[in-house]
Protein backbone atom coordinates (compact mmCIF):
# COMPACT_ATOMS: atom_id res chain seq x y z
CA UNK A 1 0.00 0.00 0.00
CA UNK A 2 1.22 3.30 -0.84
CA UNK A 3 2.49 5.84 1.83
CA UNK A 4 0.46 9.06 2.77
CA UNK A 5 2.67 12.19 1.15
CA UNK A 6 1.88 15.51 0.72
CA UNK A 7 4.40 15.35 -2.17
CA UNK A 8 2.82 13.61 -5.24
CA UNK A 9 3.08 15.17 -8.93
CA UNK A 10 -0.21 17.34 -10.18
CA UNK A 11 -0.33 14.89 -12.46
CA UNK A 12 -1.77 12.21 -10.13
CA UNK A 13 -3.98 15.10 -8.43
CA UNK A 14 -5.73 15.74 -12.29
CA UNK A 15 -6.62 11.68 -12.53
CA UNK A 16 -8.41 12.21 -8.93
CA UNK A 17 -10.57 15.07 -9.63
CA UNK A 18 -11.11 13.45 -13.07
CA UNK A 19 -11.90 9.67 -11.36
CA UNK A 20 -14.30 11.63 -9.00
CA UNK A 21 -16.26 13.69 -10.81
CA UNK A 22 -16.78 11.12 -12.91
CA UNK A 23 -18.14 8.91 -9.90
CA UNK A 24 -20.27 12.02 -8.72
CA UNK A 25 -21.57 12.15 -11.98
CA UNK A 26 -22.81 8.53 -12.78
CA UNK A 27 -24.18 7.24 -9.28
CA UNK A 28 -27.38 7.81 -8.43
CA UNK A 29 -28.81 7.56 -4.58
CA UNK A 30 -24.81 8.23 -3.41
CA UNK A 31 -23.36 5.97 -0.63
CA UNK A 32 -23.73 2.80 -0.86
CA UNK A 33 -24.93 2.63 -4.89
CA UNK A 34 -21.40 4.35 -5.12
CA UNK A 35 -19.10 1.70 -3.80
CA UNK A 36 -19.31 -0.32 -7.23
CA UNK A 37 -18.25 2.15 -9.32
CA UNK A 38 -15.36 3.56 -6.86
CA UNK A 39 -13.72 0.17 -6.52
CA UNK A 40 -13.83 -0.06 -10.15
CA UNK A 41 -12.14 3.01 -10.68
CA UNK A 42 -9.26 3.15 -7.82
CA UNK A 43 -9.06 -0.80 -6.95
CA UNK A 44 -9.30 -2.23 -10.44
CA UNK A 45 -8.28 0.85 -13.04
CA UNK A 46 -5.74 3.13 -11.04
CA UNK A 47 -4.59 0.71 -8.39
CA UNK A 48 -4.64 3.53 -5.80
CA UNK A 49 -5.89 1.09 -3.08
CA UNK A 50 -6.64 -2.45 -2.88
CA UNK A 51 -10.13 -4.15 -2.32
CA UNK A 52 -9.42 -4.53 1.29
CA UNK A 53 -8.26 -0.91 1.62
CA UNK A 54 -11.96 -0.50 0.22
CA UNK A 55 -13.63 -2.64 2.71
CA UNK A 56 -12.07 -0.27 5.29
CA UNK A 57 -12.41 2.78 4.19
CA UNK A 58 -16.56 2.06 3.57
CA UNK A 59 -16.09 0.44 7.59
CA UNK A 60 -14.22 4.02 8.41
CA UNK A 61 -17.26 5.94 6.39
CA UNK A 62 -19.45 4.30 8.54
CA UNK A 63 -18.38 5.09 11.94
CA UNK A 64 -17.76 8.73 11.28
CA UNK A 65 -19.73 11.45 10.67
CA UNK A 66 -21.55 12.83 7.18
CA UNK A 67 -22.23 11.68 3.63
CA UNK A 68 -20.41 7.96 2.93
CA UNK A 69 -19.67 9.00 -0.33
CA UNK A 70 -17.62 11.91 0.92
CA UNK A 71 -15.66 10.23 3.54
CA UNK A 72 -14.85 7.37 0.84
CA UNK A 73 -13.59 10.21 -1.49
CA UNK A 74 -11.57 12.13 1.29
CA UNK A 75 -9.67 9.08 2.38
CA UNK A 76 -8.88 7.50 -0.90
CA UNK A 77 -7.28 11.32 -2.10
CA UNK A 78 -5.73 11.66 1.08
CA UNK A 79 -4.14 8.17 0.50
CA UNK A 80 -3.16 8.39 -2.90
CA UNK A 81 -1.88 12.35 -2.94
CA UNK A 82 -1.97 13.87 1.13
CA UNK A 83 -4.37 16.69 1.76
CA UNK A 84 -4.42 18.11 -2.03
CA UNK A 85 -5.44 14.78 -3.34
CA UNK A 86 -8.40 14.60 -0.98
CA UNK A 87 -9.47 18.15 -1.71
CA UNK A 88 -9.33 16.86 -5.52
CA UNK A 89 -11.34 13.69 -5.06
CA UNK A 90 -13.97 15.67 -2.66
CA UNK A 91 -14.20 18.50 -5.17
CA UNK A 92 -14.72 16.07 -7.85
CA UNK A 93 -17.54 14.06 -5.71
CA UNK A 94 -19.71 16.63 -5.31
CA UNK A 95 -19.11 19.49 -7.97
CA UNK A 96 -21.50 17.35 -10.81
CA UNK A 97 -24.58 16.88 -8.03
CA UNK A 98 -24.32 20.46 -6.84
CA UNK A 99 -24.09 21.34 -10.91
CA UNK A 100 -26.82 19.38 -11.83
CA UNK A 101 -29.33 20.78 -8.85
CA UNK A 102 -28.54 24.26 -9.09
CA UNK A 103 -29.89 23.86 -13.06
CA UNK A 104 -32.48 21.10 -11.71
CA UNK A 105 -33.57 24.28 -9.08
CA UNK A 106 -34.55 26.76 -11.63
CA UNK A 107 -36.26 24.54 -13.99
CA UNK A 108 -38.48 23.35 -11.07
CA UNK A 109 -39.16 26.73 -10.17
CA UNK A 110 -40.75 26.96 -13.67
CA UNK A 111 -42.86 24.08 -13.41
CA UNK A 112 -43.57 24.28 -10.34
CA UNK A 113 -47.38 25.91 -10.71
CA UNK A 114 -48.05 23.60 -13.52
CA UNK A 115 -50.90 21.00 -12.92
CA UNK A 116 -49.55 17.83 -14.15
CA UNK A 117 -46.39 18.56 -12.45
CA UNK A 118 -48.16 19.11 -9.20
CA UNK A 119 -50.02 15.97 -10.24
CA UNK A 120 -47.09 14.35 -10.41
CA UNK A 121 -45.35 15.43 -7.13
CA UNK A 122 -48.60 14.21 -5.35
CA UNK A 123 -47.67 10.87 -6.51
CA UNK A 124 -44.13 10.81 -5.99
CA UNK A 125 -44.50 11.92 -2.61
CA UNK A 126 -46.27 8.33 -1.45
CA UNK A 127 -43.70 6.75 -3.42
CA UNK A 128 -41.23 8.21 -1.64
CA UNK A 129 -42.48 7.23 1.65
CA UNK A 130 -42.01 3.89 0.65
CA UNK A 131 -38.54 4.61 0.06
CA UNK A 132 -37.60 5.93 3.36
CA UNK A 133 -39.47 2.40 4.66
CA UNK A 134 -37.33 0.39 2.72
CA UNK A 135 -34.22 2.23 4.36
CA UNK A 136 -35.23 2.01 7.71
CA UNK A 137 -35.99 -1.68 7.34
CA UNK A 138 -32.67 -2.31 5.95
CA UNK A 139 -31.32 -0.48 8.54
CA UNK A 140 -33.37 -2.16 11.37
CA UNK A 141 -32.13 -5.52 9.81
CA UNK A 142 -28.33 -4.38 9.77
CA UNK A 143 -28.39 -2.69 13.70
CA UNK A 144 -27.66 -5.44 16.20
CA UNK A 145 -30.33 -7.04 18.67
CA UNK A 146 -30.42 -7.33 22.02
CA UNK A 147 -32.21 -5.59 24.77
CA UNK A 148 -29.93 -2.62 24.66
CA UNK A 149 -30.60 -2.05 21.34
CA UNK A 150 -34.22 -2.34 21.10
CA UNK A 151 -34.33 0.21 24.31
CA UNK A 152 -32.07 2.83 22.55
CA UNK A 153 -34.27 2.58 19.52
CA UNK A 154 -37.58 3.21 21.21
CA UNK A 155 -36.42 5.75 23.25
CA UNK A 156 -35.25 7.63 20.11
CA UNK A 157 -38.23 6.87 18.55
CA UNK A 158 -40.30 8.17 21.46
CA UNK A 159 -38.13 11.16 21.89
CA UNK A 160 -37.84 12.71 18.33
CA UNK A 161 -41.89 11.54 17.23
CA UNK A 162 -43.32 13.06 20.66
CA UNK A 163 -40.88 15.45 22.35
CA UNK A 164 -39.95 18.82 20.83
CA UNK A 165 -35.92 18.53 20.96
CA UNK A 166 -33.47 18.64 18.20
CA UNK A 167 -32.20 15.74 16.93
CA UNK A 168 -28.48 16.18 17.48
CA UNK A 169 -29.38 15.95 21.36
CA UNK A 170 -30.32 12.55 21.28
CA UNK A 171 -27.73 11.50 18.64
CA UNK A 172 -25.62 12.96 21.49
CA UNK A 173 -27.80 11.08 24.36
CA UNK A 174 -27.16 7.62 22.51
CA UNK A 175 -23.53 7.63 21.69
CA UNK A 176 -23.19 8.29 25.33
CA UNK A 177 -25.31 5.71 26.04
CA UNK A 178 -23.38 3.20 23.97
CA UNK A 179 -20.39 4.73 25.23
CA UNK A 180 -21.17 4.06 29.13
CA UNK A 181 -22.04 0.51 28.18
CA UNK A 182 -18.51 -0.08 26.16
CA UNK A 183 -16.70 1.13 29.14
CA UNK A 184 -18.58 -0.91 31.79
CA UNK A 185 -18.27 -3.55 29.68
CA UNK A 186 -13.96 -2.84 29.35
CA UNK A 187 -14.60 -2.78 33.56
CA UNK A 188 -16.26 -5.81 33.95
CA UNK A 189 -13.86 -7.47 31.26
CA UNK A 190 -11.00 -6.47 33.42
CA UNK A 191 -12.10 -7.03 36.81
CA UNK B 1 -27.68 36.58 7.88
CA UNK B 2 -28.83 33.38 5.90
CA UNK B 3 -25.63 32.61 4.04
CA UNK B 4 -24.17 31.61 7.78
CA UNK B 5 -26.99 30.23 8.94
CA UNK B 6 -27.20 27.86 6.06
CA UNK B 7 -23.64 26.94 6.32
CA UNK B 8 -23.76 26.93 10.39
CA UNK B 9 -26.85 24.63 10.12
CA UNK B 10 -25.63 22.62 7.87
CA UNK B 11 -22.28 21.71 9.04
CA UNK B 12 -23.84 20.62 12.15
CA UNK B 13 -26.28 17.98 9.95
CA UNK B 14 -23.14 17.05 8.53
CA UNK B 15 -21.21 16.46 11.78
CA UNK B 16 -24.23 14.52 13.51
CA UNK B 17 -25.22 12.24 10.56
CA UNK B 18 -23.78 8.78 11.04
CA UNK B 19 -24.43 6.63 7.58
CA UNK B 20 -25.24 8.93 5.19
CA UNK B 21 -28.27 9.67 3.03
CA UNK B 22 -31.57 8.87 4.67
CA UNK B 23 -30.18 8.99 8.22
CA UNK B 24 -29.57 12.74 7.46
CA UNK B 25 -33.43 12.96 7.25
CA UNK B 26 -34.00 13.38 11.12
CA UNK B 27 -31.91 15.95 11.47
CA UNK B 28 -32.73 17.58 8.53
CA UNK B 29 -36.27 17.29 9.25
CA UNK B 30 -35.48 19.21 12.72
CA UNK B 31 -33.96 21.60 11.37
CA UNK B 32 -35.82 23.34 8.51
CA UNK B 33 -38.31 22.62 11.18
CA UNK B 34 -37.22 24.59 13.67
CA UNK B 35 -36.31 27.52 11.09
CA UNK B 36 -39.17 27.30 8.84
CA UNK B 37 -37.49 26.80 5.73
CA UNK B 38 -39.21 24.51 3.91
CA UNK B 39 -42.96 22.54 4.58
CA UNK B 40 -43.32 19.11 4.74
CA UNK B 41 -44.35 18.63 1.22
CA UNK B 42 -41.33 20.40 0.45
CA UNK B 43 -39.10 18.44 2.05
CA UNK B 44 -40.65 14.91 0.42
CA UNK B 45 -40.24 15.98 -3.27
CA UNK B 46 -36.50 17.37 -2.42
CA UNK B 47 -35.95 14.12 -1.19
CA UNK B 48 -37.36 12.97 -4.35
CA UNK B 49 -35.46 15.08 -6.39
CA UNK B 50 -32.21 14.03 -4.78
CA UNK B 51 -32.61 10.75 -4.76
CA UNK B 52 -33.40 10.97 -8.76
CA UNK B 53 -30.43 13.19 -9.63
CA UNK B 54 -26.40 12.39 -9.63
CA UNK B 55 -24.46 12.37 -6.80
CA UNK B 56 -24.41 11.98 -2.74
CA UNK B 57 -27.84 12.47 -1.59
CA UNK B 58 -26.27 14.65 1.05
CA UNK B 59 -24.88 16.85 -1.13
CA UNK B 60 -27.86 16.90 -3.43
CA UNK B 61 -30.71 17.78 -0.76
CA UNK B 62 -27.96 19.83 1.03
CA UNK B 63 -27.45 21.96 -2.61
CA UNK B 64 -31.90 22.21 -2.73
CA UNK B 65 -32.45 23.10 0.44
CA UNK B 66 -29.58 26.18 0.61
CA UNK B 67 -30.86 27.07 -3.60
CA UNK B 68 -34.38 27.32 -2.32
CA UNK B 69 -34.07 29.09 0.96
CA UNK B 70 -30.24 31.90 -0.24
CA UNK B 71 -30.10 31.08 -3.99
CA UNK B 72 -26.93 29.78 -5.67
CA UNK B 73 -24.68 31.40 -2.70
CA UNK B 74 -26.99 29.93 -0.18
CA UNK B 75 -26.74 26.77 -1.99
CA UNK B 76 -22.92 26.89 -1.81
CA UNK B 77 -22.92 28.03 1.73
CA UNK B 78 -24.86 24.79 2.78
CA UNK B 79 -22.95 22.32 0.69
CA UNK B 80 -19.58 23.12 2.08
CA UNK B 81 -21.33 23.27 5.10
CA UNK B 82 -22.65 19.38 4.87
CA UNK B 83 -19.24 18.53 3.47
CA UNK B 84 -16.45 19.75 5.70
CA UNK B 85 -17.10 17.68 8.71
CA UNK B 86 -16.16 14.58 7.20
CA UNK B 87 -13.47 15.83 5.45
CA UNK B 88 -11.54 17.40 8.25
CA UNK B 89 -12.11 14.43 10.06
CA UNK B 90 -11.52 11.71 7.44
CA UNK B 91 -8.15 13.57 7.16
CA UNK B 92 -7.65 13.41 10.79
CA UNK B 93 -8.80 9.48 10.75
CA UNK B 94 -6.74 8.21 7.66
CA UNK B 95 -4.40 8.14 9.11
CA UNK B 96 -4.64 6.19 12.44
CA UNK B 97 -8.03 3.94 10.83
CA UNK B 98 -6.79 0.81 11.50
CA UNK B 99 -6.09 1.55 15.40
CA UNK B 100 -9.33 4.02 14.94
CA UNK B 101 -11.48 0.43 13.81
CA UNK B 102 -9.81 -1.59 16.37
CA UNK B 103 -10.73 1.49 19.46
CA UNK B 104 -13.22 -0.06 21.81
CA UNK B 105 -14.87 3.33 22.67
CA UNK B 106 -15.49 4.16 18.74
CA UNK B 107 -17.13 0.09 19.14
CA UNK B 108 -19.23 1.14 21.64
CA UNK B 109 -20.59 4.92 20.18
CA UNK B 110 -21.38 3.01 17.08
CA UNK B 111 -23.70 0.84 19.44
CA UNK B 112 -25.70 3.80 20.57
CA UNK B 113 -26.08 5.30 17.66
CA UNK B 114 -26.89 2.79 15.38
CA UNK B 115 -30.12 1.53 17.03
CA UNK B 116 -30.70 5.60 17.19
CA UNK B 117 -30.64 5.89 13.61
CA UNK B 118 -33.15 3.55 13.19
CA UNK B 119 -35.56 5.41 15.62
CA UNK B 120 -34.68 9.00 14.58
CA UNK B 121 -35.98 7.86 11.26
CA UNK B 122 -38.91 6.05 12.11
CA UNK B 123 -39.94 9.08 13.77
CA UNK B 124 -39.17 11.37 10.76
CA UNK B 125 -41.02 8.79 8.53
CA UNK B 126 -43.67 9.24 10.87
CA UNK B 127 -44.12 13.20 10.53
CA UNK B 128 -43.47 12.75 6.87
CA UNK B 129 -46.20 10.46 6.30
CA UNK B 130 -48.62 12.71 7.82
CA UNK B 131 -47.92 15.70 5.64
CA UNK B 132 -48.53 13.03 3.04
CA UNK B 133 -51.42 11.22 4.18
CA UNK B 134 -53.40 14.27 5.90
CA UNK B 135 -51.80 17.62 4.68
CA UNK B 136 -54.37 19.46 6.61
CA UNK B 137 -53.85 17.71 9.87
CA UNK B 138 -56.29 15.08 11.09
CA UNK B 139 -59.95 14.64 10.76
CA UNK B 140 -62.45 12.42 10.09
CA UNK B 141 -63.16 13.73 6.80
CA UNK B 142 -59.54 12.14 5.85
CA UNK B 143 -61.64 8.98 5.20
CA UNK B 144 -63.77 10.38 2.43
CA UNK B 145 -61.74 12.44 0.44
CA UNK B 146 -60.26 10.79 -3.03
CA UNK B 147 -56.46 12.20 -2.42
CA UNK B 148 -56.07 9.70 0.99
CA UNK B 149 -57.14 6.51 -1.38
CA UNK B 150 -54.69 7.91 -4.08
CA UNK B 151 -51.71 8.12 -1.63
CA UNK B 152 -52.47 4.87 0.10
CA UNK B 153 -52.55 3.23 -2.91
CA UNK B 154 -49.56 4.55 -4.54
CA UNK B 155 -47.75 4.34 -1.19
CA UNK B 156 -48.61 0.32 -1.38
CA UNK B 157 -47.90 0.00 -4.39
CA UNK B 158 -44.20 1.74 -4.24
CA UNK B 159 -43.36 -0.40 -0.95
CA UNK B 160 -44.14 -3.57 -3.64
CA UNK B 161 -41.78 -2.53 -5.69
CA UNK B 162 -39.20 -1.26 -3.42
CA UNK B 163 -38.86 -3.98 -1.24
CA UNK B 164 -39.30 -6.23 -4.73
CA UNK B 165 -35.28 -4.19 -5.08
CA UNK B 166 -37.19 -2.18 -8.59
CA UNK B 167 -34.13 0.64 -8.66
CA UNK B 168 -35.49 3.83 -6.41
CA UNK B 169 -35.76 5.89 -9.47
CA UNK B 170 -37.76 3.31 -10.86
CA UNK B 171 -40.19 3.82 -8.21
CA UNK B 172 -40.02 7.55 -7.99
CA UNK B 173 -40.78 7.41 -11.98
CA UNK B 174 -43.84 5.31 -11.04
CA UNK B 175 -45.36 7.11 -8.64
CA UNK B 176 -45.19 9.93 -10.71
CA UNK B 177 -46.91 8.42 -13.60
CA UNK B 178 -49.99 6.83 -11.11
CA UNK B 179 -49.84 10.64 -9.44
CA UNK B 180 -50.45 12.30 -12.52
CA UNK B 181 -53.06 9.58 -14.35
CA UNK B 182 -55.24 10.26 -10.60
CA UNK B 183 -54.99 13.78 -10.66
CA UNK B 184 -56.30 13.68 -14.09
CA UNK B 185 -59.22 10.99 -13.11
CA UNK B 186 -60.26 12.19 -9.62
CA UNK B 187 -59.64 15.99 -10.63
CA UNK B 188 -58.10 17.33 -7.04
Amino acid sequence: MKRPTDKKPPREILSLLLTFLKIGLFTFGGGYAMIPLIERETVEKHKWITGEDLLEIVAVAESTPGPIAINAATFVGSRVGGFFGALAATFGVIAPSFAVIIAVSFVLEQFRSVRWVQYAFNGVRAGVLALIAKALWSMFRKCPKGLFYYAVMLAAFAAAAFLPVNAVYIILLCAAFGLVKAVAAGRRDAG
Amino acid sequence: MIFLELFLTFLKIGAFTFGGGYAMLPMIRSEIAARGWLSADELIDFIAVSESTPGPFAVNIATLIGMRTGGVPGAACATLGVALPSFVIILLVARVYRKFRQSRLVAGVMDGLKPAVVGLIAAALLTLGQAVFWPGGFHGEVFLSAAFYVSLFIFAGAMVLAFKKLHPIAVIALSAAAGIAAGYIFHF
